[in-house]
């Protein structure tokens, strides 16, 4: 049974294992340095849709679709779909899943959802309550511009510190037994809202990057471990303001990350050619990175234990232009290599 | 966490780079200037045709916004403004732009609710402002002139 360490983080005594996992992407993401890890690119980002929020459910569905085909299920074999997005109400995960006939938890974390979903969804499945548990998100650029900034048509500019945010998404299906090299996950940690005083929306991994100094530094004092322990510790969307920040931060409580450490923001585009300025961000920028890039090189041995510690803003446009300061979140899921026998 | 906010507002300032103010300005400059000059020329051929100064200048004017609408709704005019900054913000091009592109953009939430709600979502404050300061410029002429008068 799961069990408290620590002051934070929870040890999944009986670890899930990811027994499948698909990250899907569109076109900027497909000429990126990651183009070849992706299951599926697209290189018309409306999927076939009419609009922009249609276009961001057809990417979630097909995510799942391409992570239970590899499992060989039907979406209603699930016990508990666990998906969110950063639509207003979360409708891109409704929407999205409304016919899989699997029951569903709509999950808010802003960019962190996809390491929340996976750790209410690993919660799950150690507790025996569900067989089955799939994680979701993704992000599409068109519906995040249009809700949380300015028109698509619009002639603005964007500050060096902005970020890009990522049309993809990545799906994860945990079940309680699994292959020897399907990916574990031994530990968990929701994190604790943290709020710098950042109320610059341009500026998002400055807002993100004390919540992950703190779920990172509370994660290894829980585990006793020290970053020298694990293969990859891996942020979500702090881009490379946000990431030099978190090493800053770290460094300040005698924690050195530089060795181990690195950003999806920062590997899912090329900063120059591809002019992102501060890097990628949205639930899909981490989400379809983790679920192709780093699942794989798990699987393949590479790596055999990765912290994932998914970043999220959590501001609202409303928020914003009340003048609110940005409250940042950053939940941590340790994922080990099938037959690793250690735990944190 | 150790640090303060204070002290985080200055780490974070010390690591965000900033605006490339020189080039920025220069672009801006170009570009405002370029549109300007073009819309000089233009009038300067109207007239020629043999239309009248003020005519000439509303004619020009009506070119420019017709073309930012054209550019906006092809999706370059955000691939300009990029660089050109104010350059293409401050002209009437700006202007076009700001009440074209919420109007395309909410054409899915239907023609009276989308288009026609959205239209003024970013420009709207620049009519409140020029139409107030309108008013008030227009009372304060008016009380001068009885008081002159």
């Amino acid at each position: 049974m799961a069990s408290r360490i620590g002051t934070r983080t929870i040890r999944l005594d009986r670890p899930p294992r990811v027994i499948a996992h698909a990250g899907l992407a569109g076109k900027k993401e497909s000429e990126g340095p990651l183009q070849s890890v992706f299951d599926r690119t697209f290189a018309d980002t409306t999927f076939g849709e009419k609009g922009w929020e249609k276009a961001e459910q057809t990417l979630l569905r097909m995510t799942l679709g391409c992570a239970l085909q590899k499992a060989k299920l039907p979406p209603s074999a699930l016990d508990l779909i666990c998906a969110g997005d950063l639509e207003n109400q979360c409708t891109a995960s409704s929407f999205a899943f409304e016919d899989s006939g699997a029951p569903f938890c709509g999950l808010y974390g802003a960019c962190s959802t996809m390491a929340l979903a996976l750790a209410v969804a690993a919660l799950a499945v150690e507790t025996g309550t569900c067989r089955l548990a799939a994680a979701a998100t993704g992000s599409h650029f068109c519906t995040a511009e249009r809700q949380f900034r300015k028109p698509l048509e619009y002639g603005g500019q964007r500050t060096p510190t902005a970020q890009w945010t990522v049309t993809g998404a990545g799906a994860a299906i945990l079940a309680a037994n699994g292959d020897e090299t399907d990916p574990k996950i031994t530990a968990v940690q929701f994190g604790t809202i943290t709020d710098l005083g950042i109320t610059d929306g341009a500026n998002m991994g400055a807002a993100m990057a004390p919540a992950a100094a703190r779920t990172i530094a509370d994660f290894l004092r829980d585990t006793n471990t020290k970053p020298g322990d694990y293969d990859l510790i891996l942020t979500g969307d702090l881009g490379f303001i946000g990431s030099e920040l978190l090493l800053e931060l770290l460094r300040r409580e005698d924690i050195d990350l530089t060795a181990v450490h690195n950003d999806c923001g920062k590997m899912i585009f090329d900063r120059e050619r591809q002019d992102v300025h501060a890097g990628g961000s949205g639930c899909g920028c981490s989400a379809s990175v983790l679920c192709s890039h780093i699942f794989d090189e798990i699987r393949r041995g590479r790596y055999r234990k990765v912290l994932f510690v998914a970043t999220g803003a959590l501001l609202s446009a409303t928020s914003a232009l009340q003048g609110e300061t940005i409250p940042g979140i950053a939940h941590a899921v340790l994922l080990e290599r099938g037959e690793t026998e250690e735990r944190a | 966490m150790a640090i303060s906010k204070e002290e985080y507002a200055v780490l974070v300032k010390q690591t965000a780079p900033p605006s490339p103010l020189g080039t920025d300005c220069l672009k801006a400059f170009l570009c405002g200037g370029g549109i300007c000059a073009l819309a000089q020329l233009g009038l300067a051929l109207l007239q020629t045709a043999g239309l009248d100064e003020d005519t000439g200048k509303t004619v020009v004017m009506i070119a420019l916004i017709v073309l930012t609408a054209v550019l906006t709704a092809l999706g370059l005019f955000d691939k300009l403004a990029k660089h050109a900054g104010a350059g293409t913000a401050v002209p009437i091009t700006g202007f076009a732009n700001a009440v074209v592109s919420p109007a395309l953009e909410a054409k899915r939430e239907g023609f009276v609710l989308g288009t026609a709600a959205q239209m003024f979502s970013i420009a709207g404050p620049v009519l409140v402002f020029g139409c107030g300061s309108a008013a008030l410029y227009g009372l304060v002429y008016f009380l001068l002139k009885k008081a002159g008068a």
